[in-house]
């Protein structure tokens, strides 16, 4: 990505989070638990705290498009879970734009949540441990591509 | 006119290795680390660096010119002092440029037996004076202290005129009541301390829970604050806690703040500071590269004097936005009294 593009903070309007919430939600589970086991076979993820995220049931809310993703992991494996018994050990809520303002390292989990753009509910140590997992994973550079018009 | 000194090193945190290289590449001289256990005053759950994330970090920041600076800053406790004269023995033995102690008994065991390795004085050493620190030097040959946040600039001018060990003092960060070393207010909420566990409010005693309209906010069961929907959050800890004082609830100990020293960064240098410190290991790379980018510009403005040093609003706006409490204070450089 280029270094000149910036995440705006947006909200998208209220009736697409009332519709989302109607759609379906197993493609963006499945699409985010894959995406974290393809981190665990690069072993991007420290195996030292990976214990502590077994059997947790965890829950992402984006709350503006109305998606939710239910997700444990199990035996070396993130698996999706579409029919939560319980609530979750962990849950983080927030709006598209914060989630993707942190996966491109663009903002602090802290900055956001000291903004109460971010919300962490649940057992706060294992949110600790996940957002310290989250910021070790050394991201490979990516290829600089040129700007249009430069 | 003024024609500045050297620059002062900018000194920032780092609780992961993609943390620390974010600190090298903005800019950092000194990029300061703990070990993943309670040695150190960030002892937080999943942070911090193995012998082996250590050893690949001094690599990369040695091999761009730049120093590791390795903090041991709590107080070994009864019956493990073992613990602390083994993450001593360790750090010596990776290479580290210098290591951080707080506690006497450590310094005295660090300066007997690797007396060719740099310490510094922790501010968790809480030492204001210069008399504390020039006993420092003369029994463990520190070469610098890390000033705690409670001098005015001119007190902090009457030490360095008074010693020549280097002086650091912080630039940036969350502020707390700042009795380091000394503090147990977290003991009291949860039996625990950065002094005794590494820790202050360790998570596992956190509890943030979501009400219509607000979020509270508990430690070990005890109500810290309450926030509405739209008021920024804190660390949630003893001293930034809002509590009910004969019928009127208020920050009775301190609002959540951070120090900002950019419109007081002229008169830090001219004063002879040897170092600037950002306060943050636990936050993560973004914030990391945010803070220094933002200093070193400052401080590189200032490199032919200050003649046309201004704090830049882009400056201010990306501190004020990391910031906890949202909001910026000077600390003590500016009180007034002494």
């Amino acid at each position: 990505m280029s270094p000149n593009f910036v995440i705006p903070r947006f909200r998208l309007p209220a009736f697409i989070a009332r519709f989302g919430h109607k759609l379906p939600q197993w493609p963006h589970t499945l699409a985010l638990v894959g995406t974290l086991n393809a981190a665990l076979k690069l072993k991007l993820l420290p195996e030292s705290e990976l214990a502590a995220l077994e059997d947790k049931l965890f829950r992402v809310r984006v709350l503006d498009t109305g998606g939710e993703a239910n997700y444990t992991f199990r035996n070396g494996m993130f698996r999706p879970v579409f029919q939560a018994q319980r609530e979750p050990d962990l849950a983080f809520a927030a709006n598209l734009s914060a989630f993707l303002q942190l996966l491109a390292r663009q903002e602090d989990p802290d900055t956001l949540f000291f903004n109460r753009e971010l919300e962490i509910t649940g057992d706060t140590e294992l949110g600790l441990i996940v957002k310290n997992m989250l910021d070790a994973i050394e991201l490979p550079a990516l290829p600089q591509l040129p700007l249009p018009g430069r | 006119m003024f024609l500045m000194p050297t620059l002062p090193d900018l000194v920032c945190p780092a609780g992961s290795l993609p943390a620390l290289k974010a600190a090298v590449d903005n800019g950092a001289d000194a990029v300061y680390l703990g070990f993943k256990n309670d040695t150190n005053a960030r002892n937080f759950a999943g942070l911090n660096f193995d012998q082996k994330g250590m050893s690949d970090g001094i690599r990369y920041a040695h091999g761009k010119g730049r120093e590791i600076l390795l903090a041991i800053n709590t107080f070994p406790q009864a019956g493990r002092t073992a613990d602390w004269h083994k993450a001593v023995d360790a750090a010596v033995d990776l290479g580290v440029d210098a290591i951080i102690l707080a506690d006497v008994g450590l310094l005295d065991y660090a300066t007997r037996r690797h007396p060719q390795q740099r310490l510094h004085l922790s501010v968790q050493g809480s030492a204001t004076s210069y008399e504390a620190i020039n006993f420092c030097q003369r029994e463990f040959n520190i070469r610098r202290a890390v000033l705690p946040r409670v001098l005015t600039l001119a007190q902090v001018e009457h030490v360095i005129r008074n010693t020549s060990v280097e002086i650091e003092v912080f630039g940036f960060g969350s502020l707390c009541v700042m009795n380091e070393g000394r503090c147990w207010l977290s003991s009291y909420a949860c039996g625990e301390s950065p002094n005794t566990v590494g820790a202050c409010s360790p998570a596992k005693y956190v509890k943030w829970d979501k009400q219509p309209g607000a979020m509270e906010t508990r430690l070990n069961g005890i109500l810290i604050d309450r926030f509405g929907d739209d008021e920024p959050a804190g660390y949630p800890t003893l001293c930034k806690g809002r509590f009910d004082v004969q019928g009127e609830t208020y920050y009775a100990l301190e609002e959540p703040t951070s120090l900002n020293v950019l419109s007081i960064l002229p008169d830090i240098l001219k004063i002879g500071v040897r170092a600037i410190k950002v306060e943050g290991r636990q936050r993560s790379p973004t914030y990391v590269t945010q803070v220094t980018r933002t200093l070193r510009a400052a401080l590189d403005a200032l490199r032919d004097g200050d003649a046309r040093y201004h704090v830049k609003p882009a400056w201010q706006s990306e501190l004020a936005k990391v910031s906890e409490g949202s909001q910026a204070t000077l600390g003590a450089y500016n009180r007034p009294w002494r």
